[in-house]
């Protein structure tokens, strides 16, 4: 309720004491960030010091502490027979995924960006929906079931294809982003100066959208990499098996686990994933988060 | 010959859209021609049309002595330049440029030379290892029309071409275009929303609205005796005075004055037409000049050189109604004051009249070369 | 001003079509059928590894399928049998219970949130103490799930484990006697970079000048949280948490470190499944718990994706 009177103005407060007060709050939130954010370095680089200690020590111990450095524990990997197959195993099944990945998904993510194909815009919620909800975990069974009817049981052509299968839909749709975002003047251009499809897409397309099938290469990596219930499921005995299946089979089968071995493969199995982070992203940015653009 | 001749050109999209309306349109060998039109109303559609990125629902180009209507875009002959000049990113200004020739299946070296030359012309020698990204706005715009050049194609199309330049070199980049098609003499047709850009550097200018051509003249013509309200409204950096008139006794009347009905029109008395004469075509005077249409200064906006006043008339009915307001160009040094009373003289030979929106005459529009059916008095 | 313009008769304006939906069509001239046949590869995988599977489970889920034995050389019909028994089995309950906390404790309020507070912490910084930090998290999440799962172990160790050590409380079994904390902190720890990335992105989308004005009319930092960011990043918000749960609801990672255990009590949904179907050889009743998650990815995805197309209309 109003009244009808003007009300004095405020009492001019104590400037400097305002000065003050906020200043401490100011420098009070600084800090709590700084703390924050090194509590959080903390969290973060906790669990990874043994992976950078252990393998370097001549008597690893399950804690982490500062190596006694050497380099001898390497040499266990060639005495086990199973490790560094099993990492040529990982290589193989990530570079033949990420090719098929990339390859059908630019296919079909070109064709459905510039093409009106009759249901697109079902196609596409339909596969929005269906990569989310249908999951490895969650098919499980009947993958399983349909490797084994297949005869794809302990194949890993059958690994790589189903992967590939859960990978497409989401690559579809980063590429399909990508795509949508290359204006169209530089095909019509080239198709004006009497370019043919093939030719456009040789000339133009690929190399324009380069970033992106880079991006969606190393995602497919970095995920069948580390993927380890479908080459667990699927694939008998230690022959064929990828790095993430043998890394498991280490610590858990038989007594006391080799920590020598254990340390130095960690470190092997997790080197390349992170290089080839570190190199992609340096080069092209890692921007594909929802579609959020700048 | 590499005339451009459409009949009857239609396009209808899935949506029901009719983007073109059985156009019909002429455009000469070696003409600059202007598409004008506000966003909507077909002129681009037109421009990919003729180039085959646009598939005709109906109706028939031909370019030169060729049918093209059904011809694939890559083997019509012409070469586009798009509004975003679509310089290819990843390859050099010689990659770019020669890029047409590749097609060609021009062999390496004869591309290079042919790049090299063509990037002398326009002046872009020392730029032909830089790419696209590093070079500014006028450079690419050149580049573009290198590529273009390259291929010696039958005809230019170009997209907005200076609408992605920045004002002051968007002049530079005119009076360059202008003289470079003149240069060429090849076939040149440019899509503009811009009247002063299509005065400015067209042969010959159709104005377009809703998929309809409403005029096609020189730009002289366009200006002087635009053919309906649309384009009177459209063409002119000062839109044109458009007034409710009604014929007397052999005069105009006019917002309470009386006005000679222009030469070459036939009218019929009592009849209601719109009264149209452009703000430079009238004389203001501060004193009273018996006869002439007079009102009130309400505005004054200053453009540099002159002025551009408006003035508020009354209505001429005798009941009283609402009434109008015209607009004048006043040279720099005899501008009025909001307030004054100001009386204004149209120039002889400059009033049109138009009746129901289309302009009245005696005579058809003589014939501007070479024959072309306009939309004038065609309307379906 | 009597300014009569051009009668309408009858025009339709010319308009491109609608330009968010795609760009011009067909640039490169593909023509249908080229463009059919590029699509057929992707379709093919996805409908044969991806639908097939998921329409499989449903048919498998009614029978009483095993892998060795009668009943795999004969699988019966048996209907809603394998439902009506999931839903009475009290581990299935349970496990649904354990999987409903893992979602809620390290995706939702873990993920989400430390991705979040990351991302506000480190706003609008550029130098190298924002780049360690990152690298660090982003480290966190492209290593390899079984080196992360065995670091893990290693950390949680009673004896010998890092965290014990510093902590100086040598015998705290963490895996035996907490393992759903365990794994929730394990998997907040392995999930945070993408929030994280996700929130960065959203905040600098943010215009600076709303802040200011904010900030200009005397809000202070919550409150500029809550009147100009939140609203803004709402979108992104349950884009990101739609992600991350049903992410984390499927995640098989914690077998690798708990199997499941001690006695069941980190037993979430995927472990479940795979103890059932594939250690017990119940291919049937695993199918329908699989049917039943695959019901429960569903909801959750349609829910957010509700709350998302609402939120679209309301803006």
């Amino acid at each position: 309720m109003s009244s009808a009177t003007t009300t004095a103005p405020a009492p001019p407060r104590d400037r400097a004491h305002d000065g003050a007060s906020s200043a401490v709050r100011h420098l009070l939130a600084r800090t709590g960030r700084y703390v924050f954010l090194c509590a959080v370095l903390g969290f973060f680089a906790l669990p990874l010091l043994w992976l950078a200690t252990a393998p370097f020590d001549d008597t690893p111990t399950i804690t982490a502490s500062l190596p006694q450095f050497t380099l001898d524990n390497f040499r266990a990997l060639l005495d086990n027979p199973y490790a560094l197959s099993s990492l040529l195993n990982s290589v193989y099944l990530a570079a033949g995924t990420a090719a098929l990945v990339v390859t059908f998904a630019a296919l079909a993510a070109y064709a459905l960006s510039r093409v009106r194909v009759p249901g697109r815009d079902a196609l596409l919620y339909g596969l929005l929906l269906l990569s989310s909800i249908v999951t490895g975990t969650a098919t499980m069974v009947p993958l399983f079931e349909l490797a084994f009817r297949l005869n794809l049981i302990d194949s890993r052509l059958g690994v790589i294809l189903i992967l590939t299968g859960g990978l497409l839909p989401a690559a579809i749709f980063i590429l399909k982003d990508f795509m949508d975002a290359t204006p169209t003047s530089y095909e019509e251009s080239a198709r004006v100066f009497g370019a043919s499809p093939l030719q456009i897409m040789r000339h133009i397309v690929v190399p324009v959208v380069r970033p992106g099938l880079a991006t969606v290469g190393v995602w497919a990596v970095a995920n069948v990499w580390g993927n380890f219930l479908v080459p667990f499921l699927l694939l008998r005995g230690p022959e064929k098996a990828p790095a993430a299946v043998i890394m498991y089979t280490l610590y858990t089968e038989g007594g006391q686990a080799d920590l020598r071995l254990l340390s130095t493969f960690s470190l092997l199995y997790s080197l390349p994933v992170a290089l080839m982070f570190v190199f992609v992203s340096s080069r092209y940015g890692f921007r594909f988060h929802g579609g959020i653009k700048r | 010959m590499s005339a451009i001749t459409m009949r009857e050109l239609t396009k209808v999209y899935p949506n029901g859209v009719r983007a073109l309306d059985a156009l019909d349109l002429e455009i000469a060998d070696g003409e600059f021609f202007a598409l004008l039109g506000p966003s909507g109303c077909g002129k681009t559609t037109l421009l990919r049309t003729i180039a085959g990125l646009e598939v005709a629902s109906g109706g028939s180009v031909r370019i030169g002595d060729r049918a093209v209507t059904n011809l694939p875009p890559g083997k019509r002959d012409v070469a586009m330049v798009f509004q975003d000049y679509a310089l290819f990113p990843h390859m050099t200004v010689q990659d770019n440029i020669a890029y047409p020739l590749r097609i060609k299946k021009v062999d390496r070296r004869g591309r290079a030379e042919k790049a090299a030359q063509t990037a002398d012309e326009l002046g872009l020698s020392a730029l032909l290892q830089r790419r696209p990204g590093q070079l500014s706005g006028g450079q690419q715009q050149r580049v573009a029309l290198a590529r273009a050049m390259a291929c010696h194609p039958q005809v230019f199309l170009l997209d907005e071409p200076l609408s992605n330049l920045d004002a002051r070199l968007r002049l530079e980049a005119r009076t360059f275009l202008k003289r470079l098609q003149r240069e060429l003499g090849v076939t040149t047709v440019f899509v503009t929303h811009d009247q002063a850009e299509a005065l400015a550097l067209a042969d010959r200018i159709a104005v377009m609205e809703g998929g309809r051509i409403r005029q096609v003249g020189t730009p002289t013509e366009v200006f002087r005796r635009p053919a309906n309200t649309f384009v009177a409204g459209f063409i002119g950096s000062t839109p044109m005075n458009l007034v409710d008139a009604e014929v007397h006794d052999g005069e105009l009347a006019v917002a309470g004055a009386r006005l000679p009905v222009p030469e070459d029109t036939r009218v019929t008395s009592g009849e209601k037409l719109v009264y149209g004469v452009r703000p430079e075509y009238l004389d203001y005077s501060a004193e009273p000049v018996p006869g002439a249409l007079s009102g009130q200064v309400v505005v004054v906006e200053n453009l540099g050189s002159f002025s551009l006043v408006s003035l508020d008339l009354p209505s001429g009915d005798a009941a009283g109604g609402p009434g109008t307001s015209l607009q004048v160009v006043v040279p720099e040094g005899r501008e009025p004051e909001p307030g004054d009373t100001g009386w204004v003289v149209p120039r002889p030979g400059r009033s049109l009249l138009y009746r129901d929106g289309e302009l009245v005459s005696s005579a058809a529009a003589p014939p501007s070369v070479p024959a072309a059916r306009t939309g004038v008095g065609a309307e379906r | 001003m009597a300014r009569v313009t051009s009668p309408p008769d009858q025009v339709v304006q010319g308009r491109r079509p609608d330009p968010g939906a795609s760009p011009a069509p067909d640039a490169a001239g593909l023509g249908r059928a080229r463009a059919t046949g590029f699509l057929v590869p992707a379709m093919v995988l996805i409908l044969v590894f991806l639908v097939v599977p998921a329409a499989w489970t449903i048919y498998l889920g009614v029978t009483n399928y095993r892998l060795t034995g009668l009943a795999a050389a004969n699988p019966e019909f048996v209907g809603l049998d394998n439902y009506t028994r999931a839903l009475g089995d009290e581990r299935f309950r349970s496990s649904l219970l354990l999987t409903l906390q893992f979602v809620l404790g390290s995706a939702v309020i873990g993920q989400a949130g430390l991705g979040f507070a990351i991302a506000f912490a480190l706003r609008d910084r550029r130098g190298p103490l924002r780049r360690v930090v990152e690298a660090f998290v982003l480290l966190s999440w492209i290593l390899p799930s079984s080196v992360v799962a065995f670091l893990w172990i290693a950390l949680l160790d009673r004896d010998g484990g890092t965290l014990n050590t510093l902590l100086g409380i040598p015998g705290t079994a963490w895996l035996l006697d907490h393992p759903m904390l365990s794994i929730i902190i394990f998997n907040t720890w392995r999930g945070t970079a993408f929030s994280m990335m996700l929130y960065a992105a959203a905040l600098e989308n943010v215009p600076r000048s709303h802040l200011e004005t904010a900030r200009l009319a005397g809000a202070s930092t919550w409150q500029q949280l809550r009147d100009v960011v939140f609203p803004r990043i709402r979108g992104h918000v349950l884009t990101n948490l739609l992600l991350i749960s049903l992410w984390t609801f499927n995640d098989f990672a914690p077998f690798l470190i708990t199997a499941g255990g001690p006695e069941q009590r980190s037993e979430i949904l995927p472990v479940y499944v795979y103890k059932v179907a594939l250690s017990g050889g119940e291919l049937g009743f695993g199918a329908a718990i699989s049917f039943l998650m695959l019901l429960i990815n569903l909801v959750i995805a349609l829910v957010y994706l509700r709350m998302l197309g609402r939120r679209k209309e309301a803006a």
